[in-house]
């Protein structure tokens, strides 16, 4: 399906220049009571890439995510992130490390409109506390003010100026994906973790999520971390590939040694999904 | 016409009062997604300290002024509110992550149980009396337009006042700022939140402060009218129709449904008591709730649950 993007934009893809591991997974082991969910994972991921995630379901993706940004803790395995090991972490201070995320069920906030969904994305730049909030009235306005043209600017960049004041809840599921993206991006993260934003879309919002994804990696050189069950988007777009299955990993390289690889065929290309 | 809008004027007055503990429970909901049971033990917890320590700090400090030890009590109360939400996020919340609603409020009954103990083995188990100087004699005004002026408790006017201005104060936090924002945020989903950098411990013991002052306020406003007493953590139940009214997740709604279930109560009490045998103030409230529930049950500023199939 990816066919048909325009070629300038996979060319685009093509010449990325990646730079040094900025996330290393060290033996990862993960298990929930008895059910082994991850074992014995090891890859890293390097500045500026576009490292994908695939494998069939139950397969352990978003287990893999969820340790990334600390929402799950690994029983065993080292995590590194820019060269420091990390020990227990929770979500909100891998938000402060700069890595954002969306979710595979998407998960905003359905009572609020577009424009304050993302602006929660800012949370961490914001700098006035409570009390700030509470008596002082003028600057905290003003950091307001700042933050909102940062916010305009992700509004413009993908496209959903129109719908800005509209209740994220009433929204259509493709927009819904955009809109959580956009809150990913207003934190302005170095690590962008997303948890198949193409899952559920049609053809065309694909290929419009395609193009937003090669985008940010392109223009804000964000390292972009991609669960995805879809296979040729995954193939196009990814500098390389990780392949999980039954919790192991079963595969990892470029687009072209995953696609040739034995193990991979059987255990994901074969089966249908 | 006169007596009509004397009625009218003590039911608005005692509506307010009844949003001041709604305003409790619409705080914690709205940034917590919890229905919090414990509100009215909170209520009583506040207001016995309050009323304790009032009497307390002039002993030890060995002074003898009212406005002193009121400030002072208030204070330390507020400051003891403050450090009951900590513990409350520490030993209880930050345990239930993530969990299912009805988990939780389970949880704030446990809480609110525990509350009405320690209150009472910490500050004892009389009636107090907590004096703020409100004033206690009625007023007249009017009295040029109606036979024999109307009829005003100064008392309620002056807590109706101090619930309005609470209410504006709360509402504007909560829209306004980026740290309502962040209250909302967290009530909507707790794991999102958490992937934005929102560190839930935080914004939980923030929100629990605010509701223990919420709490303070009304126990302190209640109490000089009632005498502090177990029975004032029953007042918290008067409220429960308040929110079911206005809607658990909005700050007016707590306030117009304060002001339209106190109003009802004395209204039909006066002109529809009668035709039941009187009485109906004790149970108009819930029935009104009811048909609420039937017909409207996010209430009337509750926001709407847009959910797509």
């Amino acid at each position: 399906m990816m066919n048909d993007m325009p070629q300038a934009v996979q060319e685009q893809s093509a010449a990325r220049r990646t730079g040094d591991v900025v996330l290393d997974l060290q033996n990862i082991s993960l298990s929930f009571g008895g059910v082994k969910a991850l074992t014995d994972i090891s890859f890293d991921v390097r500045e500026h890439e576009i490292r994908s995630i695939i494998g069939p379901n139950g397969a352990g993706k978003s287990s893999m995510l969820n340790v990334i940004n600390g929402v799950y803790h690994p029983q065993q395995g080292r995590i590194l992130f820019r060269g420091e090991e990390r020990r227990r972490m929770e979500p909100h201070m891998a938000a402060a490390q700069g890595i954002a995320r969306t979710f595979q069920n998407i998960a905003l906030f359905k009572g609020m409109s577009v424009l304050d969904n993302i602006m929660t994305g800012r949370n961490l730049k914001m700098k006035c506390g409570l009390l700030a909030n509470a008596l002082y009235w003028g600057r905290a306005r003003k950091e307001e003010i700042e933050h909102r043209v940062k916010v305009e600017e992700v509004i413009d960049f993908l496209e959903i100026q129109d719908i800005r004041k509209t209740p994220v809840g009433a929204l259509p599921y493709g927009l819904q994906k955009r809109v959580e993206l956009g809150r990913a991006l207003a934190a302005e993260p170095s690590l962008l973790l997303l948890d198949e934003p193409m899952a559920g879309m049609n053809v065309e919002e694909k290929q419009d999520m395609c193009r937003f994804i090669l985008d940010v990696n392109d223009q804000f050189g964000t390292t972009i971390v991609l669960i995805e069950h879809d296979m040729g988007v995954v193939m196009d777009i990814s500098d390389r590939v990780v392949v999980l299955d039954y919790g192991k990993k079963i595969g990892d390289g470029v687009p072209e040694e995953v696609r040739a690889n034995e193990d991979v065929i059987r255990a994901y290309l074969g089966t249908s999904h | 016409m006169g007596f009509f809008l004397e009625t009218l004027f003590g039911g608005l007055m005692a509506g307010m009062l009844y949003s001041l503990i709604a305003l409790g429970f619409v705080l914690i909901y709205k940034a917590s997604g919890v229905f919090n049971f414990a509100q009215g033990a909170m209520v009583l917890f506040a207001a016995l300290a309050m009323a304790r320590f009032a009497e307390w700090i002039p002993k030890w400090l060995g002074f003898d002024n009212l406005i002193v030890a009121n400030l002072l009590a208030f204070v330390v109360a507020m400051a003891l509110m403050v450090v009951l939400a900590w513990v409350i996020e520490r030993l209880c919340l930050s345990r239930l992550v993530n969990q299912e609603g009805i988990t939780l409020l389970m949880a704030t009954l446990g809480i609110s149980y525990f509350l009405d103990g320690l209150g009472q083995t910490l500050f004892g188990n009389d009636i107090y009396s907590i004096n703020v100087g409100m004033p206690k004699e009625p007023a007249m005004i009017l009295e040029g337009m109606f036979e024999g002026g109307l009829l005003i408790s100064k008392e309620d006017l002056v807590a109706a006042l101090i619930a309005a201005a609470l209410v504006l104060a709360l509402a504007l936090f909560f829209q306004k700022t980026s740290t309502g924002r962040a209250l909302r945020a967290v009530a909507d989903d707790h794991q999102a939140a958490q992937s934005i950098g929102i560190p839930l411990n935080r914004i939980w013991v923030i929100v629990w402060s605010v509701a223990g002052f919420a709490a303070l306020v009304a126990g302190i406003i209640w109490g000089s009218k009632l005498g502090v007493q177990f029975s004032l953590s029953l007042v918290a139940l008067k409220a429960l129709p308040v929110v079911i009214l206005g809607g658990l997740t909005s700050v007016p709604g707590a306030i117009l449904g304060g002001l339209i279930i106190g109003v009802g109560e004395k209204l039909s009490e006066i002109y529809l008591g009668s035709f039941f045998g009187g009485g109906i103030e004790i149970w108009f409230a819930y029935v009104l709730a009811l048909g609420f529930l039937l017909v409207r049950p996010q209430g009337l500023f509750g926001e709407k649950i847009i959910d797509r199939v």
